[in-house]
């Protein structure tokens, strides 16, 4: 049993952060904020190039030919740069769809919740979108439409919930990592305010159910079991959308301001929320898993 | 990254299992909470019974994951707790493994495997629990001696020890974290006065520990003379690090038992009952990955677990607590009668946030030794 990253693994964990960083970091993500609102075909194709979407296609399909744990450890990196578009529908679609794995076709899908992100965008749509109407998305980097009573029609299948989860993780790690860094520098009281314990042991939470998402991704990664995905399911939202509303508390008045990052990865949170379906669903399943698994 | 055993690991698993089968049954019939001579007989028995088989070691020699394979079956098939023996074998013992000298080790660490002898911890005092170095049990150097006074509290398993893991200062003069230094004193020499102290729970778990004099040899002490903070931090990292691995494991049976007793007394029907165990079920799970991550690293670097073990505390604690709130609730009135073995859990698992180091100063370390923030 050796449960932690191989060698290769951290290679392409921190390989893939880098390329996000040039490619997709604080100026470019404000940008996009700020921006037409249209996904950067440009990038997408880039991110094809990177094997992202390809990442799990065999080598003779043109693809990398790695597993789903390597997958989780780039969509954590993709959820860390918050990057934008309907990443996990396109990978699944990799091998699929023509293009999709290349990046040169957009991917979208209809998630647990009965929504669809980025429709207008996209040049295929996974499931049943008819007659989808729009929202006034929460999230300025997801663009949303509503498929009218779809939400208990789809349970979306494992591959996209444990995905998703990566990418809650991610984001998790960014509010984390925010947080402390503000609470290093921002001085109230003639000290930074990570000194006090207020702050320090929110921050110290932060890092805990990080720590504890990403086990829970990470083994659902390698055994793909049902229950164990549920279980990454509800502990990488509780580490993404607490996480950030935490990372929001230790900013003070700035977290609460267009200007900071921290509200794009809680309404980026939420967007996946809904995303992998029904949370009272997953309860159930881990529940009514007691009962059969007496372990 | 993987989860997989190797076939020398999974061969170790069914063979102690076979042999869990086969020995568990013939145990004696388990003492009564408050029949401390009766708990320390069975739990040494227990240890020499292991012994003998050649599972005394695991918790030292073998390798972690072996260790963790032994704690998930002896667990599973519902084996004796180590008890008394938790010290010793959990973090005194591999303490003087990795800080003591060669006849140091040679002189405790058989009979701790052998189930001889029981460990205790002197580290806090009234005036000095979680700010641990303020200790004041002062020893004077007399030639080969050390002449040691004061007072130790909430000493688990005090009352049947034979050895303590003591703490004292040697120096008074120096800045309070430098002049401390680590003993083995033996619970019989003249000057120790041990008080039994009653806890919630209505058991008598640890006692106040009185020192008048007591003469413990120079020789007994690990670790350089007030260099004792850095073995304590030593014994700390195993204490928090991997001594409630196999609680993990006990956890999750009873989650399970306590989900098939909601189904039986109807609670079931409960949809907020359900989704709390779910929830629980999940935590329990990830618990058991974090054990085995930090099982993994530790097995890369080598020894001695990391501060990871405060996140592990933290997390395993509080969930440890819910845990037998959803059981009480389950329980309904039952979960008034002591008789039953959860509501005696329940008010036991209100330490685990104290003991070993409370939640909030494993909050304080999470903060600023993993995180980087500034000292309070
Ligand atoms: C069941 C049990 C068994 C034990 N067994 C042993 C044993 O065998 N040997 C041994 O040596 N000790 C043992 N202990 C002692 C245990 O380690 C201490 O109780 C613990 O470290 C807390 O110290 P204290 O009780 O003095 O509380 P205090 O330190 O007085 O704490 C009181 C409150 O203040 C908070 N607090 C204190 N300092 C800070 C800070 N810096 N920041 C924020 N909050 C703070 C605490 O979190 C707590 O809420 C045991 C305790 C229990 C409950």
């Amino acid at each position: 049993m050796r449960f932690r990253l191989t060698e290769d693994q951290r290679v392409l964990k921190s390989g893939f952060r880098e390329v996000l960083a040039r490619r997709f970091g604080a100026e470019e993500l404000r940008g996009a904020v700020d921006g037409s609102g249209a996904l950067d075909r440009w990038l997408w194709r880039e991110l094809g190039e990177v094997g992202l979407f390809s990442l799990r296609l065999a080598e003779d399909e043109g693809g990398v030919g790695l597993g789903v744990p390597e997958a989780v450890l780039v969509f954590e990196e993709a959820g860390r740069a918050l990057l934008p578009g309907p990443l996990v529908a396109t990978h699944l679609a990799a091998g699929v769809v023509p293009g999709a794995a290349t990046g040169e076709t957009v991917v979208t899908a209809v998630g647990g919740g009965g929504l669809v992100e980025w429709l207008d965008e996209a040049d295929v749509v996974t499931g049943d979108a008819a007659g989808a109407v729009p929202l006034r998305s929460v999230d300025p980097l997801t663009p949303l439409h509503r498929v009218p009573g779809g939400r208990s029609a789809v349970r979306p299948d494992d591959l996209f919930v444990l995905l998703t989860a990566a990418e809650q993780l991610g984001t998790a790690v960014r509010a984390c990592e925010a947080a402390v860094q503000h609470a290093r520098t921002r001085e109230q009281f003639g000290r930074p305010v990570g000194a006090f314990q207020a702050v320090k042991h929110l921050c110290a939470e932060l890092l805990v159910r990080v720590e504890v998402a990403r086990v829970a991704v990470y083994a659902a990664a390698v055994t793909l079991d049902p229950v164990d995905i549920a279980a990454a399911r509800l502990l990488a939202d509780e580490a993404a959308v607490r996480g950030a509303r935490d990372s929001l508390q230790v900013h003070g008045g700035s977290g609460f301001t267009w200007e900071a990052d921290v509200h794009l990865c809680l309404k980026r949170a939420w967007v996946r929320v809904e995303r992998g379906g029904s949370i009272t669903e997953s309860e159930e399943m881990l529940a009514g898993d007691l009962l059969i698994d007496a372990s | 990254m993987d989860l997989a055993y190797s076939p020398e690991e999974e061969a170790f698993r069914a063979r102690l299992r076979e042999w869990l089968a086969k020995t568990l049954p013939a145990l004696p019939p388990k003492p009564s909470p408050d029949d401390w001579p009766g708990r320390r007989a069975y739990d040494l028995g227990w240890q020499r019974t292991l012994y003998d088989a050649g599972y005394a070691d695991v918790h030292w020699d073998a390798s972690p994951t072996t260790r963790l394979i032994f704690l998930e079956e002896t667990e599973k098939a519902g084996a004796p707790y180590v008890g008394a023996g938790f010290v010793g074998l959990l973090h005194a013992g591999p303490t003087i493994a990795a800080e003591g000298t060669a006849e140091q080790r040679a002189r405790w660490l058989p009979p701790i495997l052998r189930g001889e002898e029981v460990w205790c911890q002197g580290f806090s005092e009234p005036d000095a629990g979680s700010d641990l170095a303020a200790l004041r049990t002062r020893a004077r150097r007399e030639g080969d001696e050390y002449v040691v006074s004061g007072s130790k509290i909430w000493t688990s398993h005090a009352e049947v020890a034979d050895w303590c893991e003591l703490l004292v200062r040697t120096d008074g003069q120096a800045p309070k974290h430098r002049g401390i230094s680590w003993l083995a004193m033996p619970m019989d020499a003249p000057g120790v006065t041990v008080r039994p102290l009653r806890t919630l729970a209505g058991s008598t778990e640890f006692a106040e520990v009185f020192l008048d004099e007591v003469r413990v040899p120079v020789a007994n002490r690990v670790g350089d003379e007030n260099d004792g903070w850095r073995v304590t931090m030593v014994t700390l990292s195993f204490e928090r690090g991997t001594a409630f691995v196999g609680e993990v494991v006990a956890c999750r049976r009873v989650l399970g038992e306590v989900a098939r007793q909601a189904r039986a007394n109807g609670v079931w029907d409960d949809a907020g009952v359900r989704r709390r165990l779910g929830r629980l079920h999940a935590e329990f799970r990830a618990l058991w990955r974090l054990t085995q991550w930090n099982v993994s690293e530790g097995e890369a670097s080598g020894g001695v677990p990391g501060v990871g073990g405060s996140v592990f505390k933290l997390r395993y604690s509080r969930a440890r607590q819910e845990l037998y709130e959803v059981a009480a609730e389950v329980l309904g009135a039952g979960a008034l009668d002591l008789g039953c073995e959860w509501v005696v859990d329940r008010l036991s698992s209100l330490s685990y946030t104290i003991a070993a180091g409370t939640s909030e100063v494993q909050r304080n370390i999470v903060g600023e030794r993993i995180l980087g923030l500034p000292k309070g």
